[in-house]
């Protein structure tokens, strides 16, 4: 006879598009915060254009990662220079990995899903 | 509740799809999920082994895997607990790994392949690896246990993560404890805990500390050491009793004394954890007995790490266990069938109550023609022998001082051919004949003893194109244990890089992401005319791809080559730079406001103080650079107060120029020789706020007496009378500790800040990123640095003056300029606004 664990997933809402401000708010290859339906998350916008969103703070010491470095590959945390990938989130330094959301630009309005 | 290390954020959970019926993959099964189990696992799954085997781990403990070596760091408050996380919840759930963690199993039932655990739950296995580990063993004594077999509150033993951090809660209210066992472990627990400020008595039921590793008289040594620390240490005595009734009170000792305590730490030694296997049925004699595979006595359970009895050898360190975990990962997932393990040469490296210790194979002549080697210096806290057996090292130790411990495991591990002067064997003598020993190391030397990395790993990863110390680690584990190796990684990282038998190109970048030397990179950027980090980007990254981690490097070169014309783009900047102050380690920022020479008035100190009570800044602090630190500023604040201040900024953030100390020199002291006061205030307004490869600190004392410590300063600048200065470069008094070299003696204040400047700039043209004075100096060397900038031998020291001419013209006070406008939307916007900075409570 083989016992198995069930393991359920935590229930999950849907998440939903918010505008949280206009693109030009963030210089480029800067992040800034936004708080989105009580979350805090962290906007880039890259010097390439492009923009990505992750959670706010580094899950390695708590880091502000809005004041952190970018680049094309990755976001450097300016607490201890931990670095993760923008691809998957994943840290190249070995922490546990980043939380993103999706993001997009509507109109010069900066859409982020939470 | 107790906070899980490593463990996952609430709300999220694995999901199993529950298809074990249908998952064609063997079932393995660990039970243990501490230092040997956990590497068992990663060694499998780097082998593949994720799509043979379907893991399944048990974990006694409700954590992740962390790193119980550095408990220690934990208990003395070095550490946090999260950085000695090894793997997260997280990372077994990425990798496909079942932990199931806070589960402890009770049997295995061999002939069905069953493992039952205490949550009621039976596992199959096809194959089973035992990592059972060990557990503190608290020898018989009166009143130890509470009527239910527990510990009595106030003992611990100190051997996980819930015994550190209880222990760690128990500092705020003890005010006595008594650790028991003068082991490495009993040590490390004393330590840390006359660290927190407790009365700490070390009681030891052997004559000699660390009687298992160290020979008596290096034993003694030791002691002498740990007393000096203010550890009371009894010797040759055991405790026969523990007193109190519902909480320790005392203890009390064989010989009849008394001590009284809060808190007893019993760190007496450890017995490997066997029941599971007794109960089980398997073959146990002092542990878990194995063949050359690891294998137990039932043809599909295996034993790994403290818990295994290999040859008779029960080990007790990190770095045999380990290589079980290699061998038995080749042979289970079929890398390599016929894997074996053959026993481990124990050599150890360590430091217990901050003293090096290094010990291997034995620590007496045996025999009547062995040859013994001993340097005593009592005084020093050193002791260091070799013996020598037909030419062959058989065994050292190394006490206070384990420079040689490099080229003494190889001696020792390979039979390497010995200086016919034995002392060699032990100090140097000649100067620099340590340097010349890391290069000349074979490829087979084993630099890293907690996870086996020899030097031949390290350069073979330095080839690889792993650019840094960091990366070099990173890759290869090498220094990712107790860390001890890590100077000797950085220097056969550093050789390997220079060297002429390993190339690594990206050694001599002077950022990572552009490939080019520093005097190729400055040469580009002239004649392209770059003059942002941006343009440099485009014109010379591999394929235009901008570096997150080489924008600070390029960002503070642009600005000394180009002074005013230099366009800044503030994501080309660090934190620090973009808002002018220094983060913290909550994300709010330090204020440090210029005080040139140390000197302050009362009209400013009672600005400072409005400001601060104004802010509410949680802690006002005496810098080491004599000035005033405002720690805990939240960063929309910082214009507001700098407005408050109506100071420039001190630069206490950057890598640039930072502050000249002063003593009160000729003004008030009776022994001033020099105005040392003026001349250290005129060369910070002259150079304030310079950016630089790595941080600039001056001093200027006014006598030899060095009361503002200017001998280990970058440039040091001492009076010696009649009008004369002495200038001192590339002294350090930091991490490294360095006298400064003296660059020259000059007859006049004016030929102190000539000669200052001409020596910070050719530092700033010639240094790699982030290298300091005191690694730049010796690598160039005092003469060429001499001939260069007194002699004029390369006829550079009218472009050096016109350099550093440039930056002072354009330097401006970041405070003034940016507290008025902001130099980009939202740049003083919090970055984590929902929490409430600081964190510091205000004192």
């Amino acid at each position: 006879m083989s016992v198995s664990e069930l393991t359920v997933a935590a229930p999950v809402t849907a998440p939903t598009a918010h505008v949280v401000g206009r693109v030009e708010e963030i210089p480029p290859g800067e992040g800034r915060t936004f708080v989105v339906a009580g979350t805090q998350v962290a906007v880039f916008r890259l010097r390439n254009g492009s923009l990505h969103a992750t959670q706010a703070s580094c899950p390695h010491a708590g880091g502000p990662l809005a004041d952190g470095q970018t680049d094309v590959d990755v976001l450097v945390c300016p607490l201890h220079q931990y670095a993760y990938r923008w691809s998957d989130g994943a840290s190249t330094s070995g922490a546990a990995a980043l939380r993103r959301f999706p993001v997009r630009d509507r109109d010069g309005d900066l859409v982020v899903e939470v | 509740m107790t906070a899980i290390l490593g463990g996952r954020p609430e709300g999220l959970t694995a999901l199993s799809l529950g298809d074990d019926e249908f998952d064609p993959r063997s079932r393995l099964v660990v039970v243990g999920n501490g230092m040997a189990g956990a590497r068992f696992v990663e060694e499998v799954l780097e082998r593949g082994g994720g799509e043979q085997f379907a893991i399944t781990v048990f974990g006694d403990e409700p954590h992740g895997n962390y790193n119980r070596i550095l408990l220690s760091p934990v208990l003395a408050g070095d550490q946090h607990e999260d950085d000695i996380v090894l793997n997260s919840h997280d990372w077994y759930a990425d990798n496909g790994v079942r932990l199931r963690a806070g589960v402890r199993v009770e049997r295995i039932d061999t002939a069905a392949k069953l493992v039952s655990a205490d949550d009621g739950t039976l596992t199959p296995y096809d194959h089973l690896v035992l990592a059972t580990g060990s557990y503190s063993f608290v020898p018989p004594m009166k009143g130890v246990r509470t009527a239910d077999g527990g510990l009595l509150p106030g003992v611990y033993g100190f051997r996980t993560i819930d015994e550190t951090r209880a222990l760690l809660a128990e500092t705020g209210t003890c005010r006595r404890a008594v650790v028991m066992g003068g082991g490495l472990l009993g040590l490390e627990a004393a330590r840390a805990l006359q660290g927190h400020g407790l009365q700490v008595d070390l009681v030891h039921a052997m004559p000699y500390l660390m009687n298992a590793q160290l020979d008596p008289e290096a034993g003694a040594i030791l002691r002498k050491s740990v007393e000096s620390l203010g550890i009371t240490v009894h010797l040759d005595v055991l405790a026969g009793q523990v007193l109190g009734e519902a909480r320790v009170e005392g203890v009390l000792l064989n010989d009849g004394r008394r001590i009284d305590t809060d808190l007893l730490v019993v760190a007496a030694g450890v017995r490997p954890h066997t029941d599971v296997a007794v109960r089980s049925g398997l073959e146990v004699e002092r542990a878990i007995v194995v063949d050359d595979q690891l294998r137990t006595d039932d043809p599909d359970i295996y034993a790994i790490g403290e818990c295994a009895q290999h040859r008779g050898e029960v080990y007790g360190l990190v770095a045999p266990a380990w290589e079980h975990a290699k061998v038995l990962a080749d042979v289970l997932t079929g890398t390599d069938p016929d894997a074996e393990y053959h026993g481990s040469r124990t050599a150890t490296k360590l430091k217990v109550a901050g003293v090096d210790v290094a010990v291997m194979g034995i620590n007496t002549p045996q025999r009547d023609d062995d040859e013994f080697l001993v340097i005593s210096e009592p005084k020093r806290g050193v002791h260091l022998s070799v013996v020598i057996r037909d030419d062959k090292l058989v065994g050292a130790t190394l006490l206070g001082d384990t420079r040689k411990v490099a080229f003494l495991t190889q001696a020792f591990d390979r039979g390497a051919p010995l200086p016919e002067e034995r002392i060699r064997l032990l100090v140097d003598l000649s100067d620099g004949a340590e340097e010349v020993g890391v290069a000349e190391l074979p490829a087979t030397t084993q630099v890293c003893n907690c996870n086996g990395v020899t030097k031949g790993a390290i350069c073979g990863a330095v080839a690889d194109g792993c650019g840094s110390v960091g990366e070099v680690m990173d890759r290869t584990r090498a220094g990712k244990g107790c860390g001890s190796c890590k100077s000797l990684v950085k220097q056969i990282v550093e050789s390997a890089a220079d060297g002429n038998l390993v190339e690594d190109p990206a050694a001599s970048y002077y950022v990572p992401g552009i490939p080019l030397a520093k005097p190729e990179l400055m040469a580009a950027i002239r004649e392209r005319d770059l003059r942002s980090v941006s343009a440099v980007f485009a014109a010379l990254a591999p394929g235009g791809v901008d570096d997150a981690k080489s924008k600070m490097g390029l960002t503070s070169l642009l600005k000394m080559i180009w002074g005013v014309d230099f366009l800044p783009e503030k994501d080309g900047e660090f934190i620090n730079d973009r808002v002018h102050a220094n983060i913290q380690r909550d994300g709010t920022f330090s204020v440090v406001p210029q005080m040139k020479g140390g000197v302050t008035t009362p009209a400013q100190l009672r600005r400072i103080a409005d400001v601060a009570e104004k802010y509410e800044v949680p802690m006002v602090k005496l810098t080491g650079g004599q000035r005033i630190d405002l720690l805990g500023v939240r960063k929309e604040d910082l214009p507001a107060m700098w407005d408050d201040l109506g100071m420039p900024s001190g630069y206490a953030y950057g890598k640039s120029f930072r502050t000249v100390k002063t003593c009160v020199g000729s003004d008030f002291c009776r022994f001033g020789l020099g105005d040392s006061t003026q001349l250290g205030i005129d060369l910070e307004t002259r150079f304030q706020g310079i950016e630089s490869p790595a941080k600039m600190k001056m001093a200027v004392v006014g006598c030899p007496r060095n009361c503002a410590e200017a001998y280990v300063k970058d440039v040091g600048v001492v009076a010696i009378g009649n009008g004369k200065w002495e200038v001192y470069v590339g002294g350090a008094a930091g991490a490294s500790v360095r006298k400064g070299d003296l660059l020259a003696t000059v007859d006049s204040p004016g030929a102190v800040i000539t000669l200052a400047g001409r020596f910070m700039q050719y530092y700033r043209e010639n240094a790699n990123w982030l290298e300091r004075t005191y690694d730049f100096v010796p690598r160039i060397g005092l003469e060429t640095i001499q001939q260069v900038l007194l002699e004029d031998s390369e006829g550079i020291v009218a472009d050096l003056d016109a350099g550093m001419q440039r930056s002072i013209d354009a330097y401006t006070d970041p405070w003034g300029q940016d507290g008025k406008e902001p130099a980009t939307p939202g740049q003083f916007r919090p970055s984590l606004p929902l929490i409430d900075l600081p964190l510091v409570p205000v004192r």
